[in-house]
């Protein structure tokens, strides 16, 4: 491991971290993505932006999320003491909230009237239709043709919020393929719309800036654990799962230079990452180019962007945020996978002992908690980030038990 | 003097506008695809723009990534892209030739490997969609080195801060984006193109190309009356996909319609077409 005097200085002026980051994109759109970075940084230094969105965030979301003692889990495995953060209590059930708040308020400042996002599992595209409802901004969500089969109530969801869902049959009909689809939309109609990205991906300056909206994550964690565990008192541990890697990195940017913080990401290793059918872009990809960033990518040896697999439609994506990668590369943030079927038992325990139904998400990252908490000191305090909650996958998980529940 | 350079030279020459036709290596397959590609400047193509085959041309419209699609199902690589061009160069060597497509195959490639055999294939530039002066720094210089043309896109959003910085990396010509939009959807009006191409023009002495929304002799030979060449992509891209079985194979005669179209496309920037008298 490389050691910096600092992990959180980046990105450099180009949105790069190291290697990774960058602007990959058509000059038909660069002058869009160089319009939102400057309106971007305008935002970023005035505390009145800040204001606006730290009130919606207590109002409408409900944060600050509570700081969980689990304390049956804990017992159950034996070691470290664990923590939920729970935002699977925020508003519409998960982080993306925090995000879509954060760039709908840019969005209006930029004079912008209409919103288009791309969605997978569709929470993210519940969570822009959400904001463009309470602003009241037409809304068009791109949505894989596969996953608008998989997630039929987030698709009603979007509807009654208003947002027009469109079907992307282009490709394979993925997730990747939505964020194709989203960026072409907005290629051709550059006067009037904001793209609503929802994760740190993307073109700079989306990774950092939704990066910095997430953020209030774990500059909560920092405050709440004092409470809990006595003043000047940091996690030793934080752990959060990883698709595109929003979640994680609103936990970990606070405290990467905490250097006694030992940070865990966990990636959906979906079968195992021996199958090939995954999508633990880090252990089982390598950097390529895609969506307007550099970022390790699940590819052929042509540079053909595969599609990932995983239980879980959120973590269903062949990329991951750019300053992951460089985390990744430095060795600041390990970096695990856990399989569908470890994430599955890890979704029944939370259920049974904390009366907590957790998305397959940050099911992922409590499955790995359960490899590592036991043989850790009792004195050991972990910090997980319960970044959404499982109503939404209920239907699947029966299934994948051979349950029959009528929808 | 390049192949890109001495081709606009000799255009210049005759008074008249060029033809540039898109059509993807392998696409539908690669038997088809050499069929097509042998016969497009006998067909009447001043100059040939190859699409690299990519999995992802957010860029691109439906048409064009159905396209990259055939030609990635049927097998198609860089390495053939290339092995293709070779062959071609074997028969042509007048003919510029221009790669297009998104930058992860040739990062994966290695941006030295590639510039050195597109080099060796006969290769006179490149367009690489995703990649803005801002990122081209790590293919720039071994692109330069074999002499490979860096052409870049602008586009009517490109304004005259932005001009400047795109123009000042460009060799070979300037492609013109005509709309805000992706390939094969609309077409702009003939006086939005021919004030775009002289506010460019202000800012380079390169031969400008325009494209996006040409589909038509009519439209083709409209532009080469203002730029210095015609594009023409998804129109071609569009027989190809018209003329396929159920099974996603050519139907027989297919290049022959493909270059039928190119013949018209030519007729109409040399101002011979009947449509145009």
């Amino acid at each position: 491991m490389t050691k910096l005097n600092t992990y959180r200085a980046g990105p450099d002026e180009a949105g790069h971290f190291g290697i990774y980051g960058g602007r990959f994109v058509a000059e038909t759109l660069m002058p869009l993505i160089l319009e939102v970075e400057k309106a971007w940084n305008r935002a970023r230094d005035d505390t009145a932006f800040w204001d606006e969105f730290h009130h919606l965030m207590k109002h409408y979301v409900g944060r600050p999320s509570p700081l969980y003692f689990a304390k049956r889990l804990t017992e159950h495995y034996g070691g470290g003491k664990l923590y939920f953060k729970r935002d699977e209590l925020n508003h519409t059930g998960a982080h993306k909230i925090n995000n879509t708040i954060g760039q709908i308020l840019l969005a209006r400042r930029m004079g912008k009237t209409r919103v288009i996002a791309e969605t997978g599992a569709g929470q993210h595209g519940v969570a822009a239709a959400t904001v463009c409802a309470l602003f009241g901004l037409p809304c068009v969500v791109y949505m894989g043709e596969t996953d608008i089969e998989r997630q039929a109530p987030n698709v009603f969801r979007m509807k009654l919020l208003g947002a027009e869902v469109r079907t992307v049959t282009s490709g394979t009909g993925t997730l990747k393929d939505a964020m194709n689809e989203a960026l072409r939309d907005w290629v051709a109609n550059v006067d009037d719309t904001f793209y609503i990205i929802g994760t740190v991906a993307g073109p700079h300056p989306y990774p950092a800036m939704v990066r910095d909206f997430q953020a209030v994550i774990g500059n909560e964690v920092r405050e709440q654990i004092q409470d809990a565990e006595g003043k000047g008192r940091t996690p030793d541990s934080l752990i959060a799962c990883i698709g595109g890697g929003s979640n994680a990195m609103g936990l970990f940017h606070p405290f990467l230079d905490d250097e006694d913080v030992r940070i865990i990401g966990v990636e959906a290793a979906g079968h195992g990452i021996e199958t090939g059918e995954h999508c633990a872009s880090l252990t089982g990809g390598r950097p390529g180019v895609l969506h307007g960033n550099r970022t390790y990518l699940l590819q052929t040896e042509d540079g053909q962007i595969l599609d990932g697999h995983s239980i879980s439609a959120g973590l269903d994506y062949p990329g991951i945020g750019p300053e992951h990668s460089w985390l990744f590369d430095n060795g600041r943030v390990e970096y695990v996978s856990v399989t569908d079927n470890e994430a599955l038992e890890a979704f029944q325990l939370c259920t049974k002992m904390e009366g907590i139904i957790p998305a397959l998400e940050p099911s992922h990252a409590l499955a790995h908690v359960g490899k590592i908490l036991g043989d850790l000191p009792s004195d050991h305090v972990m910090v997980m980030n319960m970044c959404g909650r499982g109503d939404k996958d209920v239907f699947a998980v029966a299934k994948m038990l051979g349950v029959e529940v009528s929808e | 003097m390049s192949r890109i350079a001495d081709r606009f030279e000799a255009l210049k020459a005759e008074g008249r506008g060029g033809l540039v036709t898109f059509v993807t290596a392998g696409d539908p397959d690669l038997d088809t695809s050499r069929e097509i590609l042998f016969g497009l400047a006998a067909a009447g193509a001043d100059l040939i723009e190859l699409g690299m085959p990519f999995s992802d041309p957010m860029a691109d419209g439906p048409a064009i990534q159905a396209g990259s699609l055939r030609a990635l199902k049927g097998g198609m690589t860089l390495k053939k892209t290339l092995a293709l061009v070779a062959e071609f160069r074997k028969r042509d060597n007048e003919t510029p030739v221009v790669l297009m497509g998104y930058y992860n195959p040739i990062y994966i490639y290695g941006t030295d490997a590639f510039t050195a055999d597109a080099k060796a294939a006969g290769v006179d530039g490149l367009i690489i969609v995703d990649l803005p002066p801002e990122e081209v720094h790590e293919i720039e210089g071994p692109a330069r080195a074999a002499g490979i043309d860096i052409i870049y896109l602008t586009a009517p959003t490109s304004d005259d801060a932005r001009l400047p910085v795109v123009v000042a990396r460009a060799s070979g010509f300037v492609y013109y984006v005509s709309i805000t939009g992706i390939t094969g959807t609309r077409s702009a009006a003939i006086g939005d193109i021919q004030s775009a191409v002289e506010r460019i023009r202000r800012h380079t002495d390169l031969p400008i190309g325009v494209g996006f929304g040409i589909k038509t002799p009519e439209q083709a030979a409209e532009i080469a009356s203002v730029a210095n060449a015609a594009v023409v992509g998804s129109a071609l891209v569009d027989i190809i996909a018209a003329n396929l079985d159920a099974k996603g194979k050519p139907k027989t005669g297919l290049a022959g319609k493909l270059l039928g179209l190119v013949a018209d496309l030519a007729a109409g920037v040399r101002g011979t077409g009947k449509e145009v008298a």
